[in-house]
């Protein structure tokens, strides 16, 4: 066997992505990348740790998961609970409360992973010094941007705080309804500071947008692949992040399927199993699995829906829609701009909501005639968030699968790490941090919800090793120095 | 979104309380609901976030209480100790922590985002519970935990009243 000498390396970890993942990188002899590989660990110990517990704790448990998207596991619980409790149709104030909830968590979310998580890399380059590129440079180069990002979140948080009840740990969304309605102290002080966030938001937009224009050579080089597309829309095409029926579109924005039931999904969706991988690779059944693979998550949305029920976020995405002349985006780099749209839609939602007096309603709970099945999807920041429950006589979960956004994009994920490995590694006789963080670049473009991939809380870096022509490991981490 | 200023102390005790001992930073807020005053405030959150440091800018100190996993610390904090003490109380001195991910960030990283956004370092501390069962889902402490975890209430109650009366 030929023997190459190992090049050891020494690199810290990655900070920016939750859970526990690794990228591995498969080199030639000519140092080429013959495959790059998404590994996440896995850890499936929660649909066991369900089972047996009371229908009513689960919308609360649920939050449990992973503790990093508790609010969009508590209202995709909860709906797929009024299901089994007999109720298809919330009351207007439940609804409502509910929605207000998971706007300001889409919200929040999404101002984040930009603002503080991806504007190091957009602002600086993906090849600026490791040093530099993290919130503290942001701050101290653009100080405005950094807190108009806190305040940003923390006006999402205090969405959720005044709905759910608790910023952590809510439990208001209830088996057919909701528990809490919204006093007119807590809408005045959500009033308060709406219409900032909308001129923030519009703000935001433009930003990535111009990114987006400024660096086009870059966008559509990076991760750039087709693909099918799927998200929720409401009955009109509509974005809805909230309910609706699926819609698939391939890559050329033609119908794969509409409007379909979520309620059906496993006739539509199947999930495949790779030697190499602990999480799950769903796809399109009419599709086959080589080619029915999608993307979820504020591009796919962006892709999917027919226009936008906001006139500001409405008017975004029609330059969207313009920038990418009509057809499905697929450029990976791409998902920050339609990420600040969402958050411009969110925004202009609550403030709709606000003045809905529905909100202060008192009709907040119904029941209707008992099933043994739930199943209920949410479109939650990352993308579509399966839940599915079956329970017995005695009210006990006896079966539940989830199917988060980063198993939907497990395939894009996996190809766009590839698709960077190659250009970026490719032939390179030494390989700098600088290259290995645009791997990193195009995960957290997706923001993978590791932990909730996986089903488990930490923090674990992603690691990215790569391999020579003999499989031996030659380098590991993200930042490094040879040795 | 404003904070009470005349508040002296902030308890942040953060962890997942459905991963079994990784809830010992919830669990510790919980058992001392009772010296909420004025002065102190209690928060329980599963992880830090940014906004932590937003709020922390009204506050003189700040308390981070956390489930520890590695004893490595804990080790050798005992080394020089008759009894073994099973928690790591200890100021926080070096900010130079640019830890984040996309929901969460270190204790160091809040005071770091507090002084650089906000020009206000308040004192801060980490209270550190050897945890021993992380890896499963249940909503309970293993009993070793929950003996630290009193072990380390008798200490901190004890330290906050003689900085409540410095």
């Amino acid at each position: 066997m030929k023997t190459k000498k190992a090049r050891i390396l020494e690199i810290e970890p990655i900070t920016r992505v939750e859970g526990h993942g690794k990228v591995t990188v498969h080199l030639d002899e000519n140092n080429e990348v013959t495959e790059a590989r998404l590994h996440i660990v896995e850890f499936r110990g929660f649909e066991r740790f369900i089972q047996g517990r009371l229908l009513w704790e689960v919308p609360v448990i649920v939050q449990r998961l992973c503790g990093i998207c508790p609010v969009s596991h508590h209202l995709a619980a909860a709906k797929a609970m009024d299901m089994i409790v007999g109720v298809d149709q919330l009351t207007p104030t439940a609804e409502k409360m509910r929605r207000l909830m998971h706007y300001g968590q889409v919200m929040q979310s999404n101002v984040l992973h930009f603002f503080h998580l991806c504007s190091p890399d957009l602002l600086f380059g993906f090849s600026a010094p490791a040093k530099k590129r993290n919130i503290f440079s942001i701050i101290k180069e653009f100080p405005d941007l950094a807190k108009k990002g806190v305040l940003m979140r923390k006006y999402g948080q205090e969405v959720i705080l005044h709905t759910a009840g608790k910023k952590i740990h809510g439990n208001s969304a209830v088996p057919g309804g909701i528990n809490k309605n919204l006093s007119l102290v807590e809408r005045d002080a959500l009033l308060k500071d709406i219409d900032q966030m909308i001129v923030w938001s519009q703000e935001a937009v433009d930003i990535s947008k111009n990114y987006t224009l400024e660096h086009l050579g870059l966008v559509e080089s990076f991760g750039n692949f087709k693909s099918n597309h799927m998200s929720l829309v409401r009955e009109d095409g509509a974005l809805d992040l909230y309910d609706g029926g699926l819609r698939a579109i391939d890559a050329n924005g033609n119908l794969i399927f509409d409007h379909m039931d979520y309620r059906n999904f496993d006739q539509f969706i199947m999930e495949e199993v790779k030697p190499w991988s602990y999480m799950k690779f769903p796809f399109i059944k009419s599709r086959g699995n080589l080619d029915g693979w999608y993307r979820v998550g504020p591009l796919a949305r962006m892709n999917t829906i027919s226009f936008i029920d906001t006139p500001l976020a409405n008017a975004r995405h029609a330059e969207f829609r313009e920038f990418s002349k009509h057809k499905p985006a697929n450029m990976t780099l791409a998902y920050h701009w339609a990420r600040m749209i969402e958050v411009l839609h969110c925004v202009e939602k609550i403030k709709e909501l606000l003045h809905d007096p529905d909100l202060q309603g008192s009709d907040l709970i119904l029941k209707g005639e008992r099933r043994e099945e739930g199943i209920a999807v949410i479109e939650a920041p990352r993308g579509s968030l399966f839940h599915h429950y079956k329970v017995n006589e005695n009210d006990q979960v006896t079966y539940c699968n989830l199917i988060v956004s980063t198993t939907h994009n497990n395939t894009a994920m996996n190809l766009a790490v590839t698709d960077v490995a190659k250009k970026y590694i490719s032939g390179k006789s030494r390989i700098s941090e600088a290259m290995l963080n645009h791997i990193e670049v195009a995960v957290r473009a997706y923001d993978p919800c590791l932990s909730c991939a996986t089903h488990a809380l930490g923090q674990m870096p992603l690691v990215v090793e790569l391999f020579d022509a003999d499989n031996n490991l030659i380098v590991t981490g993200s930042q490094f120095v040879s040795k | 979104m404003s904070a009470n200023k005349h508040a002296r102390t902030l308890i942040i005790g953060y962890g997942n309380p459905g991963r079994q001992d990784d809830g010992l930073g919830p669990a510790f807020i919980q058992q001392l609901s009772h010296l909420e005053t004025e002065q102190v405030h209690l928060r329980s959150n599963y992880q830090l976030t940014v906004e932590d440091a937003y709020d922390a800018q009204d506050y003189e100190q700040v308390i981070f209480v956390d489930a520890c996993l590695n004893s490595g610390q804990i080790s050798k904090l005992n080394s020089n100790q008759d009894k073994e003490i099973p928690f790591l109380f200890e100021q926080i001195e070096n900010t130079n922590d640019t830890g984040l991910g996309s929901h969460s960030l270190s204790p160091n990283g809040v005071i770091r985002l507090c002084e650089t956004l906000y020009n206000k370092s308040p004192k801060a501390f980490v209270l550190a519970i050897l945890g021993y069962e992380f890896d499963q889902f249940e909503e309970c402490l293993s009993a070793p935990a929950n003996a630290n975890l009193q072990a380390a209430l008798r200490f901190f109650q004890t330290w906050l009243t003689s900085q409540t009366h410095a």
